[in-house]
């Protein structure tokens, strides 16, 4: 289908870099992944991969706090951190001959931070801030405390903090995750767009290739939170976060887990949608989604309804679930494949959603998916291929997680 | 890039920029209709009518329409704002005729009683999902509050209330007064052929009547208020504060489009410099937006409860100062190359053109190219930026709080 070739590079120190030729576009996208992300914060110390990413773009190198947040807009970047579960994460995306000065720029992030003391507490009182945000929003809470819910810690951990830890939270804390995780093996520089491969790989030399690697972190797997919960909100509505066991991205079976979610919930055809909001009215927004974490996997689903309906919601959307192992209509299948086969031709339109990709890939897999053999290997799908995975993968061991004035029941299952 | 532009007998706009480079296509409808074209009594209607669009026509039923666009892998979806009902599909060019007849089938809905009623649910549930959103909820009271008295001010959603009086026939009449011909343009973008998509919008949308949709575009005059309501139980204080700014046919929202960069961009501006590094708050920024006949300033602030007079005197000194000295010649410079690789990252991408061509059609009957845009924003000077201040200064007239606070004083 396409003719992009994806060259890979890996540097003596261990960081792999990738990049992606776009020859019809004038721009260029990059992400930086260091293996910073929560699962490597202290216990107790949860919100220490936030306050460490902001604090390492508050000065690096030469540049101060402003001088580096200055120099970066004038190269036009646009650019986003985030804090993930296994990685801290740099992304960009600006014109394509502005690419290279700005990864000599975000070399100093990584390497040489200041992590400056006198800004901690204006990080701290920002991380703070956005985590009351969220408290107040009962459609993105669900989905976090969910997790907590249906992973294991530390991957169960919201990745952007802890209100109850953050006084806990020291400078010294920060800076040695900073030690810990951020270094070149584990690493992945992704980059997508209008570049060539021996000038990239020539700057990322110079600048990163003398970065000194260090141990890898070991992870210590903790518990979870209950199956079954309830949030007591004066909310409008009711909010329901359900969860149940899938595979992970690099399982052998992922394609017929993402179709399973896709029948349910791939388009306004799909079955939640059409179930839940279109015949009964009961929803706004009813989604399901599949989660992957490197060994593991879960089908996040989300429902929000006024607190009289909200049982009568849990009961259907349950009941969509539970029914995938009955059957699936081959026209069902073929219109997830349609999405899919858009979704990737689309994506080649984006230089940033290329180079999230192949990072993603990197991770996952140790190697980039051509996007032929994704178009293959969702072609190849039947619908006996997706029937065998749902009945090999019932939901019975679903979390229930609600926000709201009162708490609901899972259908067949009441205590 | 090409553009080519073509009126139906019907008064319907089609025009197209086209690019063979790209790889999918995107074609919108732009209703020129919004919450500002309601009466008191259809509060809503111009939002529950973009989802009843979708519960199809005598050919296609609702669960067709969904269907169609999922076999043909469209991303699609409709929004409705105070002036404009939107509805978009992005597809790759072989899918482009289905997708096409689809989409303009949208645009003449049966609307049926059992739909009707049934779609009212997932409209109050709509309802029900925004005010568990602060930020929302303080934005549609802000928007109510700055434009009372005036049809920028009526709410995009309606109210329980208003959805729930709210009858078919009611429905009908405001489809038929509103969805006509010289009230659409069609827009796409991408990898399409011409003549196909005059030939398709012939077919499609060459019976469409005409008859005229007025619209009354009078620059509001705000007189400012503030007003307060409190939200028990949560945890962060939201603020939107409205000013006069360019209306969308101004030459000036070019230069206020920067100034809300280098004043209140979310990262690198003096709002975030002042109230966002040190920690005062969680967001601090100032966005400009252009309406029919007026425009705003909006100020969004969250932050601590107790931090809040503070930060909104914070926001104050900075208006001021930009006010009374302007912004340097760096400044706009910095803000210049954010814009520009803003503009070409969006480009890339057909459904991110397609925003662009539609709104300068609906607003100003124009079509203005990447390029043009481009060097409209390079010339941009100091000067200008003077004679923006002058006419529309930055300032905080109407003032919405939604969070724990009681009051604000």
């Amino acid at each position: 289908m396409a003719d992009l070739t994806i060259q890979s590079h890996i540097f003596d120190n261990g960081l792999t870099l990738l990049v992606e030729p776009m020859r019809s576009v004038q721009s260029a996208s990059f992400s930086l992944a260091v293996p910073a992300g929560v699962i490597y914060e202290e216990e107790g110390q949860n919100a220490s991969a936030a306050i460490l990413c902001d604090l390492m773009v508050r000065g690096a190198g030469d540049l101060d706090n402003r001088s580096l947040s200055d120099h970066l807009d004038h190269l036009g970047l646009q650019r986003s951190e985030s804090v993930g579960w296994n990685h801290i994460s740099f992304s960009g995306a600006t014109l394509a001959e502005n690419l290279l000065p700005a990864l000599q720029i975000y070399a100093d992030i990584v390497r040489r931070p200041h992590l400056p003391e006198d800004q901690f507490s204006a990080v701290v009182t920002g991380v703070e801030h956005s985590l009351r945000a969220a408290e107040d929003e009962p459609r993105q809470k669900v989905i976090i405390e969910l997790r907590r819910r249906c992973y294991d810690d530390p991957w169960g951990r919201p990745s952007d903090g802890a209100l109850s830890d953050l006084p806990r939270i020291s400078l010294p804390t920060v800076r040695a995750l900073y030690e810990r995780g951020v270094r070149p093996n584990g690493a992945i520089l992704g980059i997508a767009g209008n570049v060539d491969f021996d000038a990239v790989r020539d700057t990322v030399e110079s600048v990163l290739g003398d970065w000194e690697r260090s141990q890898d972190v070991p992870v210590i797997r903790g518990g979870r939170g209950p199956r079954r919960d309830h949030i007591s909100s004066d909310s409008n509505q009711t909010h329901i976060g359900l969860a149940y066991d899938a595979v992970p991205y690099r399982d052998e079976d992922y394609y017929a887990a993402w179709a399973a979610v896709s029948v349910l919930s791939g388009g306004s055809s799909s079955r939640l949608f059409t179930e839940v909001r279109e015949r009964r009215g009961l929803c706004y927004s009813v989604y399901a989604t599949l989660n992957s974490l490197l060994d593991e996997g879960r089908v996040l689903a989300y429902a929000g309804t006024t607190p009289e309906r909200a049982q009568e919601t849990l009961d259907v959307t349950v009941e969509e679930i539970r029914k995938l192992a009955e059957g699936i209509q081959p026209a069902e299948l073929d219109r997830c494949k349609a999405g899919a086969k858009s979704a990737l031709i689309m994506q080649q339109e984006s230089t940033g959603a290329r180079a999230a990709s192949i990072t993603r890939d990197w991770f996952h897999l140790r190697r980039v998916v051509p996007l032929d053999e994704v178009h293959d290997r969702i072609d190849r799908l039947s619908v006996d291929d997706v029937l065998r995975y749902v009945r090999q993968h019932p939901p019975d061991d679903l979390t229930l997680l609600t926000i709201g004035p009162e708490a609901l029941e899972v259908p067949d299952e009441v205590s | 890039m090409r553009f080519h532009e073509h009126h139906l007998a019907n008064g319907l706009p089609v025009i197209a920029e086209l690019n063979d480079e790209v790889h999918s296509a995107a074609i919108g409808f732009f209703v020129r209709t919004g919450s500002r074209d309601e009466t008191p009594e259809v509060a809503g209607v111009s939002h529950f009518l973009e989802h009843m669009a979708f519960k199809g026509t005598e050919k296609y039923s609702a669960d067709d329409v969904n269907r169609i666009f999922d076999e043909i892998g469209a991303k699609y979806n409709a929004s409705t704002s105070e002036e404009v009902t939107l509805f978009y599909a992005a597809v790759l060019p072989e899918y482009l005729p289905r997708a096409f007849e689809i989409l303009a089938s949208l645009m003449r809905p049966t609307l049926r009683e059992e739909d009707f009623g049934l779609e009212k649910q997932v409209i109050l549930e709509e309802i029900g999902m925004y005010e568990d959103m602060p930020t929302f909820t303080a934005y549609e009271k802000a928007m109510g509050a700055h434009f009372a008295g005036h049809p920028l001010g009526n709410s995009i959603l309606g109210t329980n209330d208003s959805i729930s009086q709210l009858s078919v026939e009611q429905m009908r009449a405001y489809h038929a007064a509103r969805y006509q011909a010289g009230n659409i343009s069609l827009a796409v973008t991408g990898r399409a052929d011409w003549e196909q998509i005059v030939a398709l919008t012939e077919q499609h949308c060459g019976g469409w009547s005409n008859t005229p949709c007025p619209r009354i575009t009078d620059e509001a005059e705000p007189e400012g208020k503030v007003i307060v309501y409190p939200k028990e139980g949560n945890l962060q204080q939201h603020v939107m504060q409205l000013a006069k700014a360019p209306p969308a046919t101004s030459d000036l929202r070019y230069v206020a489009d920067m100034l809300a960069v280098i004043v209140g961009d979310d990262s690198g501006s003096r709002l975030y410099w002042e109230l966002v590094d040190p920690g005062h708050a969680e967001a601090a920024e100032v966005g400009f937006n252009e309406y029919d006949g007026s425009g705003t300033w909006l100020t969004y602030l969250s932050c601590a409860p107790e931090e809040t007079l503070t930060n909104l005197g914070r926001i104050q000194s900075v208006y001021e100062r930009v006010n009374k000295e302007g912004v340097t010649a760096d400044e706009i410079e910095q803000a210049r190359n954010n814009v520009l690789s803003r503009i070409v990252l969006r480009s890339e991408r057909p459904m991110g053109r397609l925003a662009s061509l539609g709104s300068n059609w609906v607003y100003r009957n124009e079509y203005r190219s990447v390029m043009d845009d481009l060097e409209t924003y390079r010339s941009i000077t100091t000067e200008d930026i003077r004679e923006l201040l002058t006419r529309y200064p930055f300032s905080q007239l109407t003032t919405v709080a939604v969070g724990p606070l009681e009051s604000l004083s």
